[in-house]
This record gives C-alpha cells, sequence and structure tokens, in this order.
C-alpha cells in the first residue's frame, strides 16, 4: 500500500533543477509529483515518477545520489476539512510526519497526498480503518 | 623474502654507513667551497670553512640551505659542475615564485636511479613485472626517477606519464601491469574507476608505488583494498634528487632514507637546532654523493619523525616517519595548526570520499574553514533531519580533531575536480603573504 518515491541530492545552485529535468526528459520519464527541501546548501528532490526503478538507474548512471524511499499516497476528496481529517487520524495514533505535499491527477473532484510517515504499517493500518484510500504503485499509472 | 636492490649497501652496518657519511660529507663541503661561490659566503657569513668539518659529528656547524636560496641563485648559481659535465635539469612544480631548478651529472642519474631501483625492489619488483608509470614525466622528477629505477631493475617499464584515465587503465588491462607508480591521489582516482567499471578482476597489479604528496594510512587502507595491492609510500624531492630518497618496505611503517646519499636531520622549525633521535621536527638533507647539484643542510619544511628502530625488512638504514605537515603549508586557522590529512582521516573514517577541499577565507577579521565533502549514497537520505545530523556528526568530529569549528559543504558526487597529478586540496583565500 506503499508508494516508490526517488529522492535526490542537489545542490543549492543555479541550474541544477533544470538539469535534472532534462535528465527525466531524455529517459521519457513521467513526473507525477514534485517537492524539494531547500537548506542553504543543498536540497533534497522528491518526486513521484511512472517508473521508479527506472528513474533511480538513470539518475544514477548521470551521477545522483539517489534513495528510493516507500511513503503512502492517500486520495483526498477536493473538499474542506479532508485533509484535516487525515492529519487527525495519524495525530491520534501518534504517528508522526516527516513531510507532506499534495498533486492532483485527472481525476476531477480528487486530490493526493504524500505522507512520510516514521511508521508506515502503522499508518495504514489506520487509515484504512477510517475508510481513507490509499494508492498502490501500479494505480499511479491511472491517475 | 628478502627484496634488496643493493643488499650490501642498504643492509650495511651502522658503522660502515656512518663511515661512507663521514667520508663523503668532508669531501662534498670541500667539493662546493672550491665551486659554487653561492656556498662558500654563506660558510664564510657563518664563519666555517671547509677544514671545520671532519664528519657527521660537524654537520651542525653548517649553514641552512632554503627554497629562497635556491630561487635566489636560480638558474645557475648553484651549480658545482661545468655546464658541460652537467646532463639533465629536472624542476619543481612548485606554482608561486620562482621555479627551482637541479642539475645531473650521469654519475648523478645513475645514483637516483639506483635509490628508485631500490624502492621498486622492495616493493617486490623484479625482471619479471611490469612497471607502469603515471606520474608526469618531463620537468618533473617522478615520471623520470621510477622510470629510470625500473630500467635499472629490468622491469618492463610503460612510461604513461599522467592523465588519460582510459587508456591508463586499457593498458593496465591490456599490458597487465602489476606495479603502478603515481600520485596517491590518482591512486585513489583509478581505484575508484576501476571499482566503479567492475574492472577489478582483469588487473593484475600487486603493489603500487605512491608519492609526491602526502596522504593518510586510511587513504592507503582504501586503495589497497580496492585494488587488492600493497601500497607503499615513497618520498623525495627534487631539491635532493627527486623520488627515492626514501621509501618504504614491506613492514609499512616508515620510509628507508638512504643513508649512503644522503644525512637527514630533524631540527626544530623554529630555532634550527638539531632534535634527538625520536623528536618531531623539519626534515634536513644533506646530498653526500652528487656532483651537480649537492645540497648541504637543505631545509625540507616536512615535519616528521626519524627512527632508527630495528626493521624486521633487514634494511639498516634510519626510517622517516610519513611527512606529517610541512611546515609552511600547515594553515594556521583561529590560531590553530590544521594539517589537511587530519581532516582527510576524520572524511575517510566518516565513510566519505578522500576526495575533499578544505577553503579558508575570512569572513569579517575572523577565520572560517569550510570542508567540502561529496555527498555519498551511504550518507544520503530523504529527510533534511536525518542528512543534516550525519552533517552534524562530521562537524563534531572535525571539532574533536582539529579543534575548531568547520563548516562542512555537502556537494554533489564527483563535483570536486579528480586531478591528474597533484591534488587541490586548499584553498587560501585570506592571501596573508
Amino acid at each position: 500500500m506503499t508508494v516508490k518515491q526517488i529522492s535526490v541530492f542537489l545542490e543549492n545552485k543555479a541550474g541544477r533543477l533544470a538539469e535534472f529535468t532534462k535528465v527525466l526528459r531524455q529517459n521519457e520519464i513521467d513526473m507525477r509529483a514534485l517537492s524539494i527541501a531547500e537548506t542553504p546548501d543543498f536540497g533534497i528532490l522528491r518526486v513521484i515518477v511512472d517508473d521508479p526503478y527506472k528513474t533511480a538507474c538513470v539518475l544514477k548512471d548521470a551521477g545522483y545520489v539517489v534513495s528510493i524511499t516507500p511513503v503512502l499516497a492517500a486520495a483526498v476528496p477536493d473538499e474542506t476539512g479532508s485533509l484535516y481529517e487525515i492529519l487527525n487520524i495519524l495525530g491520534k495514533h501518534n504517528i508522526n510526519l516527516e513531510y507532506t505535499y499534495a498533486f492532483i491527477g485527472r481525476r476531477k473532484g480528487t486530490a493526493y497526498m504524500i505522507f512520510r510517515v516514521g511508521d508506515n504499517d502503522k499508518a495504514i493500518e489506520v487509515l484504512s480503518q477510517n475508510n481513507i484510500k490509499l494508492i498502490c504503485q501500479h494505480e499511479l499509472y491511472d491517475l | 623474502m628478502p627484496n634488496y636492490y643493493q643488499p650490501e649497501i642498504e643492509c650495511a652496518s651502522q658503522e660502515q654507513i656512518r663511515a661512507w657519511q663521514d667520508e663523503r660529507l668532508v669531501k662534498t663541503v670541500h667539493h662546493v667551497y672550491e665551486h659554487v661561490p653561492y656556498y662558500r659566503n654563506l660558510m664564510v657569513q657563518k664563519g666555517v670553512t671547509p677544514e671545520d668539518i671532519h664528519g657527521v659529528d660537524d654537520l651542525h656547524k653548517l649553514p641552512f640551505l632554503t627554497k629562497d636560496d635556491l630561487r635566489d641563485a636560480y638558474p645557475y648559481g648553484l651549480l658545482a659542475v661545468p655546464k658541460r659535465d652537467a646532463v639533465r635539469i629536472q624542476s619543481t612544480s612548485g606554482t608561486t615564485g620562482r621555479r627551482v631548478v637541479a642539475f645531473y651529472t650521469q654519475h648523478d642519474l645513475d645514483l637516483w636511479e639506483d635509490c628508485c631501483a631500490r624502492a621498486i625492489v622492495a616493493a617486490g619488483g623484479s625482471n619479471e613485472d611490469v612497471v607502469h608509470v603515471c606520474y608526469g614525466y618531463g620537468l618533473f622528477t617522478g615520471g623520470p626517477g621510477l622510470n629510470g629505477g625500473s630500467h635499472k631493475v629490468g622491469s618492463l617499464t610503460l612510461p604513461m606519464s599522467s592523465g588519460n584515465t582510459d587508456r591508463q587503465i586499457q593498458f593496465m588491462v591490456d599490458l597487465g601491469s602489476t606495479i603502478l607508480c603515481c600520485t596517491p591521489s590518482y591512486a585513489a582516482y583509478l581505484a575508484e574507476t576501476i571499482c566503479e567499471r567492475g574492472l577489478q578482476n582483469q588487473i593484475k597489479l600487486k603493489a603500487g608505488i605512491f608519492g609526491a604528496e602526502a596522504w593518510s594510512e586510511e587513504m592507503r587502507q582504501d586503495i589497497q583494498n580496492k585494488l587488492g595491492i600493497k601500497a607503499y609510500d615513497i618520498y623525495g624531492l627534487t631539491e635532493i634528487s627527486g623520488p627515492g630518497v626514501s621509501f618504504e618496505c614491506s613492514e609499512q611503517t616508515g620510509m628507508h632514507i638512504n643513508e649512503d646519499h644522503f644525512i637527514a636531520e630533524i631540527i626544530d622549525p623554529q630555532t634550527g637546532e638539531v632534535l634527538p633521535e625520536g623528536e618531531k621536527g623539519e626534515l634536513v638533507f644533506t646530498s653526500i654523493t652528487k656532483e651537480a647539484f649537492p645540497l648541504i643542510r637543505y631545509r625540507t619544511r616536512d615535519i616528521c619523525v626519524l627512527s632508527r628502530k630495528k626493521c624486521s625488512c633487514g634494511r639498516t638504514h634510519v626510517k622517516m616517519s610519513k611527512p606529517m605537515g610541512r611546515s609552511d603549508d600547515m594553515l594556521i586557522v583561529k590560531g590553530v595548526n590544521v594539517f589537511p590529512s587530519q581532516i582527510e582521516t576524520v572524511l575517510l573514517n566518516k565513510g566519505y570520499p578522500a576526495n575533499y577541499q578544505i577553503v579558508v577565507s575570512r569572513v569579517n577579521n575572523s577565520d572560517q574553514l569550510d570542508v567540502q565533502v561529496e555527498m555519498t549514497p551511504e550518507m544520503f537520505s530523504d529527510t533534511v533531519t536525518e542528512v543534516a545530523s550525519k552533517e552534524k556528526e562530521l562537524v563534531d568530529a572535525l571539532k574533536a580533531m582539529l579543534g575548531i569549528y568547520a563548516n562542512v559543504k555537502l556537494v554533489a558526487p564527483k563535483s570536486i575536480a579528480r586531478s591528474e597529478g597533484k591534488a587541490v586540496r586548499i584553498i587560501d583565500n585570506r592571501k596573508l603573504y
């Protein structure tokens, strides 16, 4: 019930993100979501792509330091308060959230949230019990 | 297994070595006094004549010679034979100020090559070996020295010179090189590249002779593990002849100085006083067999320790430690002495690559020490907190080693230029001199 996120080390310098996306373009990799955590010296780029293994391989070949992290992707109704509901469940069960970011797909009325939590198994369990729809890797292609 | 090139010299008794040194020193002092006005002036200034020198015990009476003297006397001021008798010029790789040039007669070249041959044989070399020399050729002494030594041993010599890594590796694989001679940083780069390409099983290297720059024990382990070889240190300087002034034996616990050619002293770099054996100080050399360019009490600026402890290899010549830094390229940051080798040790202990760069700058009248380190897959994580905590670990370890705060800057892999010669490890933007 997880999706594979690709994380990439990027120096905080002009043009680095453009170089990165060029590699994706050359290899015809489709990005679903992207977020960046930045520090004064470097950034950690996190992407959800259609083919994480191919992506990791081509990035490594291009000299990037890459890691693959299983994260949760939840379908969230595009309604006021729906994110609160999910976060509240995690909070109540004492599941720490490292970071989160959002993306939208082609389906109207639905947004998607990526959650990087301390304990994936526990989060899957409590979210499923509360009828939160989690997306699997293979479902990503259809979003 | 004894690996000697000249066993009767390399394993001579201490008394024999001393007798050679006494006789050759007296001869050399007379030689330079008579033929080099620059030396005569220095000696006159110090109130000493060749008649005052009866042997090694009188060495301390003689004046020191520094790189500044060599620059002052440039180009021919210290040449001790008529130009027609000299056959070769070599020069230092120094990038600042005037170059330093050294001269050789055929006899000098022969002795220098003998010294390099001793180093190759000590590393297990024989006429069965293919010696792959990727030190630079030309003015730099690395290439010509090991090349000549390899010829003396009778090894099949590959004069690759430096650069063009693809070709280096191709020849190494195709021709079955067994002994690699280059700078340790280039050896580390070659090792890294060979491992990346998965060619470890296709190379036949058994030993490496690496010198011309400072390297740590950790770097040695790294190279040895990656290439599956034994890595030997070799030491030398153009002024004294080139590589082979001293070399490591199988014990790998210091380098035997070729004492039949060079007298070593350790001095206090501040006072110039000779220090007793075992104390750390600046290494000073006197060459006692050279005709064209003998140097008397030349200050190397290398800080090290000498030891006469019996060596298991059977050689009797005194051993010097790896240089622990240089009295002139040692950094003083916030008033604290910093040796790049200390930083290298911390990095390698923490699993970072040996490729790094130290940048010293002055910000608001205060020194700042930045250490640029390449990110590795092991250090990387998807969360900033985890990367930051590893970064802090490194900062703390550097603080513990150096006594001062160093700013760690993580940079992209392979973004620090891999040198194909001497690595540029230090960038000092303070312009203190």
